[in-house]
């Protein structure tokens, strides 16, 4: 499956309520079980080690936090780099 | 839509040899009518959601610069800091009536209140009560959690039939502590009131129709139909001693039975 989007997430933002875990229909967030971000939360990680990442922007939505900026690659574009 | 280039940790996966790196499309980013301010909110809290959508709606409607937020006591009391308009304080619940001065002064401004349940439906109704029969060309955002989230998780007038909190250890008694108070079916039947609303932030959908309602509430004052009054359903996972998804869980099977989601009054203006 092709790359169609990706999130930059603001790490030091998040407080680690895991909404965006069970909203993301594509199932590429996960918590960070290792490290602790600035404020002492577990932050949510993208982890496209199994999906890849849409650009449905459902994280951004729940976010209670504005953690998420959500990027897409144009179709036209993503049809021309694939071909 | 906003064209950006790849941020720099970003790197561009369909980049080859053939092709060049694709620009990449910004789907969402922060609302210029947020500040870059962190929330003092719990985590999970849905305050921040709902403050996000004004914010998308603010700017979307391009009133940034001539809008005017009152902040309740209660959870909400710093929101000044984190919508990126003018805004000031109330007193404990009375939103409405400094909404009402501000409107009556700068007619042509955006004014809009976030009130609590403790806030807008205990001490403040009165107020609201009041502004509606005058029908004050202001918006209200009324988020209702069924407690009274800054001081602790006590009782508030929106508490569910025996639901424990802090002040009802046993469960709410309906027999000696009354029942919930339905806001917003109530203000509906006043004349002043152009929209009146419940909705929820369950899910991502009922989210979505929740900024949809926020825009129409905004609307009704922009058009000068009336009193806009948009009830949020949200959630405390704090003081229900619960995580933040099954707190929303909460909202879907406890809440919404007792506080169905619904349009209570439309002025015929809004329809559509």
């Amino acid at each position: 499956m092709a790359v169609r989007g990706a999130v930059v997430i603001d790490q030091d933002r998040c407080k680690g309520c895991e909404l965006c875990v069970h909203a993301c229909p594509q199932h590429v967030l996960r918590m960070d079980t290792e490290q602790y971000n600035r404020r002492g939360y577990r932050p949510v990680l993208l982890d496209e080690s199994e999906n890849y990442c849409t650009g449905c922007a459902v994280c951004a939505l729940v976010c209670p936090d504005v953690v998420f900026t959500v990027y897409r690659y144009p179709r036209a574009e993503r049809a021309a780099a694939a071909a | 839509m906003a064209i950006a280039p790849a941020p720099p940790h970003l790197a561009p996966p369909l980049a080859s040899a053939s092709a060049p790196a694709p620009t990449l499309q910004v789907i969402y980013e922060r609302p210029e009518a947020m500040t870059e301010a962190s929330t003092h909110y719990c985590p999970g809290c849905t305050h921040g959601i709902i403050h996000r959508l004004v914010a998308e709606v603010v700017d979307e409607m391009g009133v940034r610069e001539r809008t005017i937020s009152v902040a309740p006591v209660g959870c909400a009391v710093l929101a000044y800091q984190y919508f990126n308009v003018d805004g000031c304080e109330a007193a404990h619940g009375r939103a409405p009536a400094m909404a009402t001065g501000l409107k009556r002064v700068l007619p042509d401004h955006i004014i809009f209140t976030y009130q609590g349940d403790g806030d807008l439906a205990s001490i403040g109704g009165n107020e609201i009560l009041h502004a509606c029969a005058r029908g004050e060309k202001i918006t209200v955002i009324f988020v209702n959690n069924a407690v009274y989230g800054m001081t602790g998780g006590q009782m508030a007038p929106t508490t569910l039939p025996g639901m424990v909190t802090t002040s009802s250890p046993y469960g709410r008694d309906v027999l000696t502590q009354g029942g919930p108070i339905h806001i917003t079916e109530m203000l509906a039947m006043m004349p002043g009131v152009a929209y009146a609303v419940r909705r929820s932030m369950h899910s991502p959908a009922e989210i979505r129709k929740t900024k949809k309602a926020i825009r129409k509430a905004f609307e009704a004052q922009q058009r000068g139909l009336g009193l806009g009054l948009v009830e949020v359903l949200s959630s405390c996972p704090t003081n229900w001693r619960m995580t933040a998804t099954e707190s929303l869980d909460f909202i879907r099977d406890s809440m919404i039975p007792v506080y169905p989601l619904g349009d209570f009054k439309v002025h015929s203006e809004l329809v559509g």
